[in-house]
């Protein structure tokens, strides 16, 4: 069997990432996805403003960088002014579940017809790894040294407890820390594309990702980390599955 | 069989295909890339089973698999 890269990953130029960072197989499972649907045509991206901004040199997809932490209500516009187009909106963990909390929330609530894939790193990468709503109980990272302490900080944002009082169409978690995890995640994005040709509303797609640079371990080490202590405290698994329909 | 196609050009040296391969086709390499990174190459002496692991891992699209 002949494993090619799709021809919707742009390798006349190469992406900013760091080595063994998870946004780049993310955008490879998304261009698998779409290859596999024949819908590469149709797919607009929505950015956001952080690591995952470079997803625009790695895909070749029409693309819209979006404010910080409104990538999905951008998105959600997109969709509206073009219901033939397949509309992602890619925001991170820190601005999905944080300043775009309430943008994730609502169009699940509204049930808006996009899919939104949340990259759960656990910390803001770009800036330097600070402390993000996903940021683990006792997870040392740049603005909690002593490790998140749940009685100052909070506990973390789980994604699949917040949003099951909505009828958005689907709910999904996924990792890409190792291939048997990427073609789970490749199965998961296909479905939500899917519902979304159908119109069935509201996906979200949180996939937990490595960034081996801000949490201090060798990219096998951060492989590692999501297997043994991330996906324990955000387990995988489809939480919503449902043929919502838009009301 | 297969065949690994390797462009080392855009490799970033994160080993996430050493650590995927169950046959350790994939070693380190003694030189550094374009931009400074380590990189990987690939050991002649262990055959590829083209199970595509490292295609799927591999976050700079560096690997391709092609049949003999």
């Amino acid at each position: 069997m002949e494993f090619r890269i799709p021809k919707d990953i742009d390798l006349t130029q190469q992406a900013s990432w760091c080595p063994g960072c998870g946004h780049g197989i993310i955008c490879h499972v998304i261009a698998e996805a779409a290859k596999e649907l024949g819908v590469s045509d149709r797919i607009v991206t929505v950015d956001d403003v952080a690591c995952g901004q470079f997803a625009q040199y790695a895909l070749k997809y029409n693309s819209i960088m979006g404010a910080h932490g409104r990538v999905v209500v951008t998105a959600a516009g997109v969709k509206r002014a073009r219901p033939d187009a397949l509309v992602i909106a890619r925001p991170g963990d820190g601005s999905a579940y944080s300043i775009g909390i309430e943008s994730t929330l609502y169009c699940g609530l509204r049930n808006e017809n996009i899919l939104n894939i949340v990259v759960n790193n656990s910390v803001f990468g770009m800036t330097g790894g600070q402390m993000s709503p996903t940021s683990l109980v006792g997870m040392k990272t740049a603005t909690s040294p002593k490790g998140r302490d749940p009685k100052k900080n909070g506990t973390p944002v789980d994604i699949s407890k917040l949003m099951t009082g909505t009828d958005m169409a689907y709910l999904a978690r996924c990792a890409v820390n190792s291939p048997a995890n990427i073609e789970k995640t490749k199965q998961c994005i296909k479905k939500a594309l899917q519902k979304q040709m159908n119109g069935e509303g509201y996906c979200l797609v949180e996939i937990l990702s490595m960034c081996p640079t801000n949490w201090g371990l060798s990219p096998e080490a951060a492989c590692d980390y999501i297997k043994d202590t991330q996906s324990v405290a955000f387990p995988l698994g489809e939480f919503i599955d449902r043929e919502g329909g838009i009301k | 069989m297969a065949e690994v196609k390797l462009d080392t050009s855009r490799c970033k040296g994160c080993f996430l295909c050493a650590k995927v391969c169950p046959k350790g086709v994939f070693v380190p390499s003694k030189e550094l890339g374009p931009k400074g990174f380590g990189m990987i190459e690939v050991d002649k002496t262990k055959q590829c089973i083209g199970c595509g692991s490292c295609f799927k891992m591999c976050p700079d699209y560096c690997i391709e698999i092609v049949e003999e």
